[in-house]
């Protein structure tokens, strides 16, 4: 659907156009008026670009929310950043239910009636998405635990294994074998 | 043995979850409309303009609503099976032009054939996401209470219609 859509909006013409704009820029005459003209006019007159839609409030709230709405055709993408047709008309949803006042767990309730949970970047605790909550602490007290019980292991391992008195005799003797030897 | 039966267990069930992942289809969203009333609409009818269709006129019976559009490629693979089905008679098949422009839609039918009992426009989308359309072709199985009981997401292919779609049909008419 995106990518037929996609197809048919007409991106070409645009370069055309331009070239034409391109040969009347290079008259150095008009550049150099242009660049004048730039120069003198107050920066003040350059505006920001107008919103898209009349109430910038809406857009606001409409951008905040489809921020955590996935976009069902390019699925790693939110509403808000995708350029599906399927994205924008959703957008549009959004935006006719907030001017009718809905509010945004309505909004959301009215896009997981159809969408389902998929729609939802976060999805909500219930008993089937307990596993993909929890699973990770889960999995790190798991860790945790034999990561205890090994290094507890592992000490007594290493630990200096006390010397009976005939073993100390005899590592004295070696060392003063050795001493006498370097002498 | 231990040493070397854990890691080799840890792997195995690894493998099995990765293998299971990679044979689901992640572009198949369960609806979660299956096993509810099918959302209401009146629209316009796509060969008479001056007629409207709602939902509520095919109460009591089983009934399929395809959702396609002249600009849809794959709905071009499933067209044939689904004028087949229409001549069969099993079952009436609607259609919900989705998002498309009359004059086209029009050409279209009349260039693949028109299976359809009637079709609805859809200009805008709107009942498209009421239904939970997010691709072009969907298909609904509805039954005579106006449930709907299965949705069909991309073409209708042969098996999906022998194994699912027909043998359902069959069941909720019976």
């Amino acid at each position: 659907m995106s990518l037929s859509s996609f197809l048919r909006s007409p991106i070409s013409g645009c370069g055309q156009k331009s070239a034409g704009l391109q040969q009347n820029f290079f008259s150095l005459k008009k550049f150099t008026f242009l660049l004048a003209l730039m120069l003198v006019l107050p920066s003040s007159w350059a505006r920001e670009a107008a919103p898209v839609a009349e109430d910038p409030e809406i857009e606001r709230r409409m951008l905040h929310l489809s921020e955590d709405l996935r976009c069902l055709v390019c699925q790693n993408e939110s509403l808000a950043g995708s350029r599906a047709d399927f994205a924008n008309d959703l957008r549009r949803e959004i935006r006719e239910q907030m001017k009718d006042n809905k509010s945004d767990k309505e909004i959301i309730d009215f896009m997981v009636a159809r969408y389902g949970d998929f729609v939802l970047y976060r999805p909500p605790v219930k008993p089937t998405t307990i596993v993909l909550w929890f699973g990770p602490f889960v999995f790190l007290a798991a860790g945790a635990i034999l990561l205890f019980f090994y290094l507890k292991r592992r000490r007594r391992q290493i630990e200096d294994p006390a010397l009976s008195d005939k073993q100390r005799q005899q590592a004295e003797a070696l060392l003063k074998e050795s001493k006498g030897n370097n002498a | 043995m231990m040493r070397f039966l854990l890691p080799l267990v840890a792997f195995i069930v690894l493998v099995v979850f990765l293998l299971i992942g990679l044979n689901l289809n992640p572009r198949q969203v369960p609806s979660p409309l299956i096993g509810k009333p099918a959302p209401d609409f009146q629209l316009q009818q796509l060969q008479d303009s001056d007629k409207t269709l709602t939902s509520k006129e095919n109460l009591g019976k089983v009934w399929l609503l395809n959702v396609w559009a002249s600009w849809c490629v794959s709905c071009r693979e499933e067209h044939p099976l689904l004028v087949q089905l229409a001549k069969s008679g099993i079952v009436p098949v609607y259609g919900l032009n989705y998002k498309d422009e009359r004059d086209l839609a029009l050409q279209w039918l009349k260039q693949f054939g028109d299976p359809y009992t009637v079709s609805i426009r859809d200009p805008e989308g709107r009942t498209g996401i009421d239904y939970g359309v997010y691709g072009v072709p969907e298909t609904y199985v509805i039954d005579k209470n106006g449930v709907i009981r299965y949705k069909q997401i991309g073409p209708v292919t042969v098996e999906a219609l022998e194994k699912k779609i027909l043998p359902l049909v069959k069941e909720l008419q019976g």
